[in-house]
């Protein structure tokens, strides 16, 4: 049972968390197991209905920055044992993750990924074009200049984990409003003491900002200025098909990537250098366009010919909160007390969220350091230097 | 259980539709995602006018209360290949995304409002 309160929001509560997406129920559900007690989400439309629900549902641990090879890795051991703590099934599934690239130049990078890689742990290999062809019968290998593979790598359906976490947190006395939207934010001085929403008031010394793209947003609202801008990126599915494709496919070169799901469907994606990106909510647009079903068909054909003759059957778009380094912002602020952030996750919160919120929940609830949220704090920005990582696709 | 089938393509019969709801899947974009209802080759033409109408009686509400699901294209499927021989058209442009924002761009397209 999922089944969500209607009515008045609570006068009070210990946390309000905005954000029904991953990574605000799995924040709520990671808080209400550490013992906070009253604890409120809101989400305006329903759950999952943000960037969560439009993700590929791809989870991957082949990056070329070791704090993302650890924290992936951290990911993925969470997520192979998320249906059982869930007590839903999520179709977590291993078939790994196939990086190509048809640029020789990118060769090095691979290698020195997977060197990377080896050393935190990660069971990734060096593959020859010819041997992807064992992997994904019918991939177009002569292209290829060579690949990583990761068989540790998968994917899951969203919309499961999603509701998954919605009935741990319902388990866990947890209220969750879905169609309740955020209005205001109170403070008192450097504390968060309430907010207004469209069911009534909460009185609050606690506000976790999981918006995802409407994150920029709503920090505004409490003077924090985040430097998030918002993508619009397509997606597709097929029709349903027979079991042909194992592992993700991913190309570093074309921006391409696509799976098979468990009903059959060929899902994937590419990204577009021609997208604008935006940093208010009220410029999103996330209408489909033909533009991306024709690029997306040729970048497909070009990999995988035989798909051809398969047909796409459903599109649709989403949006990538996304930050200077393409890393999360975690954390809170200076000079804000209540105040926190799971946001910017630049395309990479569904994989990522899970083990973010744990570590999130338990530094809120302790205030112990933790070196992952303090290397992904707000000031980073003016602190380091930027580093993107390389594998950072689409 | 009912095993009156709504939706032909996916196999989801009106008992399967009624035990989604009353776990709590309230809202057709949920519904659809829960149990698969109007999701495969038809794409809801066959199904989401029978979903929606009975998402109102297990509401008690009427009909045009019942907020219907995003149309996503295409209208049918299409193979790659075909998609594949089109020029690729230009991005939405900026005149018409400024346009857009003055006047939200479409009524069913919940997330983008």
């Amino acid at each position: 049972m999922i089944a969500l309160p209607t009515g008045p929001v609570p006068a009070t509560a210990d946390a309000v968390v905005v954000g029904g997406g991953i990574n605000g129920l799995a924040t709520a559900v990671e808080l209400a197991r550490r013992g906070l007690k009253d604890i409120v989400v809101l989400e305006k439309a329903y759950l999952g209905s943000g960037s969560t629900g439009r993700c590929g549902g791809g989870i991957r641990q082949v990056w070329t920055t070791e704090e993302n090879i650890l924290l992936a890795r951290e990911s993925v051991a969470l997520y192979e044992r998320l249906s059982g703590e869930l007590g839903l099934q999520t179709f977590f599934r291993q078939g790994g993750y196939l990086m190509v690239t048809e640029d020789a130049s990118q060769l090095d990078l691979l290698r020195d990924a997977v060197a990377l890689q080896k050393r935190c742990g990660v069971r990734s290999e060096f593959l020859e074009p010819q041997d992807c062809r064992d992997l994904v019968p019918g991939l177009s290998v002569e292209r290829l200049a060579g690949a990583l593979f990761c068989r540790d790598d998968g994917t899951a359906y969203p919309f499961s984990v999603v509701w998954g976490y919605a009935r741990a947190a319902r388990r866990l006395g947890v209220k969750v409003f879905i169609r309740t939207e955020l209005l205001d934010v109170s403070t008192a001085g450097v504390r968060i003491v309430g907010v207004r929403t469209t069911r009534g008031d909460i009185a609050t010394p606690r506000l976790i900002n999981c918006a995802g793209p409407w994150a920029r947003t709503l920090a505004a609202k409490v003077g924090v200025s985040l430097p998030n801008r918002q993508e619009r990126h397509e997606i597709m599915v097929s029709e349903s098909y027979k079991p042909f494709l194992d592992p993700m496919v991913i190309s570093i070169s074309s921006g391409i990537y696509f799976s098979q799901g468990m009903r059959g469907e060929l899902l994937g994606g590419i990204g577009d250098p021609g997208e604008p990106h935006w940093d208010a909510a009220d410029r999103f647009d996330t209408r489909s366009q033909l533009r991306f079903a024709a690029r997306f068909a040729r970048a497909l054909i070009d990999h995988f010919p035989p798909a051809a003759g398969l047909r796409l059957m459903r599109q649709w778009a989403g949006l990538y909160d996304v930050t200077p380094d393409h890393r999360p912002i975690l954390g809170g602020v200076p000079g804000l007390d209540g105040y926190h952030h799971l946001c910017g996750f630049s395309g990479h919160g569904f994989m990522l969220a899970p083990v973010a919120a744990r570590r999130m929940a338990r530094h809120i609830l302790t205030g112990e350091p933790d070196e992952i949220i303090a290397s992904l704090s707000l000031d980073r920005f003016e602190r380091d230097e930027i580093e993107v990582d390389a594998f950072v696709v689409g | 259980m009912s095993k009156r089938i709504m939706c032909r393509c996916e196999d989801v019969t009106y008992g399967e539709y009624r035990a989604a709801f009353a776990e709590g899947f309230t809202e057709l974009e949920s519904l659809k995602r829960y149990t698969g209802v109007g999701t495969g080759f038809c794409q809801g033409k066959g199904c989401l006018v029978e979903a929606a109408l009975e998402l109102s009686a297990l509401r008690g509400v009427p009909p045009e209360e019942i907020r219907l699901t995003n149309i996503r294209p295409p209208v049918e499927p299409v193979t790659f290949a075909d998609l594949a021989a089109l020029d690729p058209p230009p991005l939405i442009g900026e005149l018409e995304r400024a346009r857009a924002a003055a006047t939200p761009p479409s009524g069913d397209e919940e997330d983008g409002s």
